[in-house]
């Protein structure tokens, strides 16, 4: 049976892949987040993951607004990423597992969620930028799973829906009959904001509460509804919607082994939390 | 109904009505021929995309509040900037009325680490 190793949820912001393209890593600007990484990397090394089911969301390169689903699960061979518009590089492809991918499907819509499935999907910085985090060889040690939850047009599924999502998506990880190992990824945030006249907002104390909350009191998140969420992270600060997705995804018992926070990267307030999944 | 959040515009289905045809032109700013074909010819382009008179001036001027009062979305224009060489700290730094600089030490002035 496959099992859940844990979760690892972390920004995404795009100058990150202009400081690793630049060699930027030891600057003085760069340094605190890219020291925070080393452990996550041994942890990975350690636990050997095969494959990743990553939740992020679209910035406009794989969807537009003609037609937005709400949650999509990829189902591919293979996805790479393209040009976003800013200068993004190319990494090289990710290998899917479409058949884990179907599994996912099949029992995310037994269990009633709606979902887009989709054969083909190119993948954004959301999804490569963590990668590459993870593996700075550009070799990706794991397949992956996308699974894209909408955070561009609204009404945006709550964050309760969201970590409904997260748990029924452990639920058929766990009962995949396959015997890899997985590792949830949660992809985006924590709080920023890129447009209005609010364009730079961060809110380190709503941010520094989340962290601990997925160790302490996981559902705390869920009492928000989206428009507190933006109002307290921030327009793109509701990408936390990953993290819970991911937190949720490993079911009870989870334990949190590393945290690393720290403002700014860009606009935003990066952070990075690795959990361990119970047995 | 929500109260208003200071200095935000939610992207909801009113936004999205207005702002269509422009979000649909930045889209297309993926590619970097649509990205050359814009330099070439602007006009053409909005006309093409079926821009409305309020989406036209905002592209012309290159304001992104006024772009986003227009039906914008955030990261289809951020595709837009990304002609011009502009990351979103330049554009947050338009929409604070401030310089790059300003705006890149206000959030410098709030660094912290912290490890756990």
């Amino acid at each position: 049976m496959a099992r859940i190793i844990g979760s690892l949820s972390t920004s995404h912001v795009p100058a990150i892949g202009r400081a690793v393209a630049q060699g930027l890593q030891d600057d003085d600007y760069w340094r605190p987040f890219f020291q925070a990484w080393p452990p996550v990397q041994r942890w990975l090394a350690e636990e050997k993951p095969d494959v990743a089911v990553v939740f992020y969301n679209d910035h406009g390169l794989n969807f537009f607004l003609d037609k937005m689903p709400t949650f999509a699960v990829g189902a591919a061979a293979e996805y790479r990423n393209a040009d976003e518009g800013w200068g993004i590089p190319q990494v090289p492809p990710f290998q899917g597992h479409p058949a884990l991918s179907w599994h996912l499907i099949e029992q995310l819509v037994a269990e009633d969620f709606d979902i887009t499935s989709c054969q083909e999907m190119l993948v954004d910085h959301a999804v490569t930028n963590p990668l590459q985090l993870m593996y700075p060889s550009q070799q990706w040690g794991v397949k992956i799973v996308p699974v894209c939850i909408n955070t561009v047009q609204f009404p945006l599924p709550s964050a309760k829906r969201c970590w409904a999502l997260g748990e029924a998506v452990g639920r058929a990880i766990r009962s995949w009959g396959g015997d890899e190992k997985v590792v949830v990824l949660g992809s985006g945030g924590l709080s920023h904001q890129l447009d209005g006249e609010r364009a730079g907002f961060i809110n380190r104390d709503f941010d520094l509460a989340f962290i601990d909350s997925l160790a302490n009191d996981p559902q705390w998140a869920t009492r928000f509804n989206t428009h507190q969420l933006v109002e307290k992270a921030g327009t793109q600060g509701v990408e936390l919607l990953m993290w819970l997705a991911a937190r949720a995804a490993l079911g009870g018992g989870a334990q949190k082994l590393y945290s690393s926070y720290h403002i700014p990267i860009s606009n935003t307030a990066s952070g990075v939390l690795v959990m361990g999944a119970g047995c | 109904m929500d109260h208003d959040i200071p200095g935000t515009t939610l992207f909801d289905g009113a936004m999205a009505m207005k702002g269509y045809a422009l979000n649909k032109m930045c889209f297309s700013f993926n590619d970097g021929a649509n990205r050359a074909a814009f330099l070439a010819d602007e006009d053409g382009t909005c006309a093409r995309y079926g821009l409305n008179a309020e989406q036209r001036e905002a592209i012309r001027s290159r304001n992104v509040l006024a772009l986003l009062a227009a039906g914008g979305n955030v990261y289809y224009l951020a595709k837009f900037a990304g002609i011009f060489g502009l990351d979103v700290q330049d554009i947050g730094a338009q929409q604070t009325g401030t310089t790059k600089d300003a705006f890149k030490a206000r959030l410098q002035a709030q660094t912290f680490t912290q490890r756990a």
